[in-house]
């Protein structure tokens, strides 16, 4: 069995929203196949990192970085990469959940239109594999035409996974997907989250500390704009190596 | 203290009840005067006749050919502001910069400010001889130019109008769609647009309500001649130039000539009506989706 290869990297990375310093330094190399969270309390840049491996950034006036993101190897942030293609590669699940307010099958299939696939076949079968794969086949299979919107919480977040599914990313970066979600729905996500990691390489926000140690292999904790620790999820939250690190996940602060 | 308080209260409400009353008065002398013109000329008459010369000899009094004067000025000017309009909004909402846009925007709403008899001759006397440079067979006065002008001085209702609603529309959604590889037009057209439809519908609606209504241009530009055809390059009359024309001319007060610009007003007040509560029932009814 060959061994796993860095999927995503970013190596001396620092960005900025226009003066302010959002990340320092921050050198990181996640494996394929593998949930990575990024822990910290609120503002220490974990959201603002995530969203540098989809340049989900780039509309924001004076945001810039330095540094490199590499995405298979290659950096992301050249002027050769089309973002539009970049993220077919990167999907991505927000926090709050947010369908187009279509039909479920419209929302699924949505990546694929703008592809410009439009064989009807094609998209059904595309819809029922992610709609199966997300997990919610079986509430919506009789309802593929009603609109998204009448959906509950844990549904629409569901059906925007499946959503990024269908477009086949290979990484999947996901926002705090759960924190607008009751219990029962983030139990969900989680058990679905441990289901994709074998095809997927995921990548957590979280701020709900047994979440990461729920669903992650390695976690990557943020203050301050400094990756302060990462290592597997078992060895940080049984030892962790820095103090900082200890007091937040003891809850001491955050 | 009490008694200047109940003072300016008192007043504030006269100012209030004033605009009420207004309307009211309005309203009534409109209806009362079309009463006792349709206890002349038949309701079904008005519907279903097909020309309208109250002013000639022989009178017909079909109300169609001023109704087909309007729509087609209208459709016309919608044709032209709509497409037009919308590409501003968009162009503003995603691809401007947040300081164009403070510059373009109050400078669109300028376009709302020129008095109408300006763009009135602008039609007659700029785009009708240069629209007969292609259309040799275009008349002096013709619905073509005076719809076409119509459309650019509403241009700004439904590019700023539009504009509020493709805001209003969350940014959750806008990053959904780039999450998804969307490109920028993907993304504006395919996800923004449909999600601001129904602002974008009503400022559609209003800029009618506004063209149905409007006077100098169609009175300067499009003729006097009621006619019932949907061809725009001849000249016809809408229903606001009718008006015009009676009010201006030496038609005797009181007389059944005089009567027939309340049954015309009432006709017009009626397309305005329904089109301002249209909008306002879209508004209401779709507007609170992602409040």
């Amino acid at each position: 069995m060959s061994r796993k290869h860095n999927k995503l990297e970013a190596i001396n990375l620092d960005a900025y929203y226009g003066d302010f310093h959002a990340l320092k330094g921050i050198n990181i190399a996640m494996e394929e196949k593998n949930v990575t969270a990024f822990i910290g309390p609120s503002g220490c840049g974990k959201s603002t990192f995530l969203r540098t491996f989809n340049r989900m950034n780039d509309y924001i006036d004076g945001f810039r970085t330095e540094g490199d993101i590499l995405l298979d190897g290659k950096d992301i942030y050249t002027k050769e990469v089309r973002v539009d293609e970049l993220r077919k590669e990167v999907g991505m699940v927000f926090q709050k959940p947010n369908p187009f307010p279509k039909t479920i099958f419209e929302n699924v299939v949505y990546g694929l239109k703008i592809q410009g696939i439009s064989k009807k076949a094609v998209l059904e079968e595309a819809a029922e594999k992610s709609l199966k794969r997300a997990a919610l086949w079986n509430e919506v299979k009789d309802n593929l035409n009603k609109s998204a919107l009448a959906l509950s919480g844990g549904q629409q977040q569901r059906l925007c996974i499946a959503r990024a599914l269908a477009i086949s990313p290979s990484v999947l970066l996901m926002d705090e997907p759960a924190s607008a979600l009751d219990p029962l729905s983030t139990a969900k996500i989680e058990e679905l989250i441990y289901e994709l990691k074998n095809d997927y390489t995921i990548v957590i926000v979280t701020h709900n500390m047994q979440q990461a140690g729920r669903v992650s292999d390695n976690t990557a904790f943020f203050y301050m704009g400094e990756l302060v620790e990462y290592s597997k999820t078992k060895t940080m939250f049984t030892s962790p190596q820095d103090t900082r690190t200890q007091n937040y996940i003891t809850g001491r602060f955050g | 203290m009490r008694v200047s308080e109940k003072i300016i209260e008192g007043l504030l409400w006269l100012a209030a009840v004033i605009t009420i009353l207004i309307t009211a008065g309005i309203i009534w002398v409109l209806l009362s005067e079309s009463i006792s013109f349709f206890q002349v000329v038949p309701l079904v008459d008005f519907l279903t006749e097909k020309e309208w010369t109250p002013l000639f000899a022989d009178k017909k009094f079909g109300i169609a050919p001023l109704v087909a004067g309007t729509l087609l000025t209208t459709a016309v000017a919608i044709s032209v502001a709509l497409p037009i309009g919308l590409t501003i909004a968009v162009y503003l909402n995603e691809y401007a910069h947040a300081r164009l846009k403070q510059v373009v925007k109050p400078l669109l709403e300028v376009l709302a400010t020129i008095p109408t008899v300006v763009y009135g001759f602008f039609a007659l006397t700029v785009v009708t001889p240069f629209l007969q440079g292609f259309i040799p067979d275009l008349a002096g006065f013709n619905a073509l130019s005076a719809g076409i002008v119509m459309g650019i001085m509403i241009i700004p209702m439904i590019s700023s109008l539009s504009e509020d609603a493709i805001s209003a529309v969350p940014r959750s959604l806008r990053e959904a769609a780039y999450g998804m590889g969307s490109t920028r037009l993907q993304t504006s057209f395919g996800v923004m647009v449909p999600a601001a439809s129904s602002g974008i519908v009503v400022s559609v609606i209003l800029a009618i309500s506004r063209a149905v209504g409007e006077t100098m241009i169609v009175a300067i530009a499009a003729g006097q001649q009621p006619r019932l055809t949907l061809n725009p390059l001849v000249p016809i009359e809408t229903i606001t130039t009718y008006i015009v024309q009676v009010s201006l001319g030496d038609v005797p007060r009181g007389s059944l000539e005089y009567k027939t610009i309340f049954a015309a007003g009432i006709t017009l007040f009626i397309f305005t009506f329904a089109l301002n509560n249209l909008s306002f029932w879209i508004k209401k009814k779709y507007q609170e989706k992602y409040d």
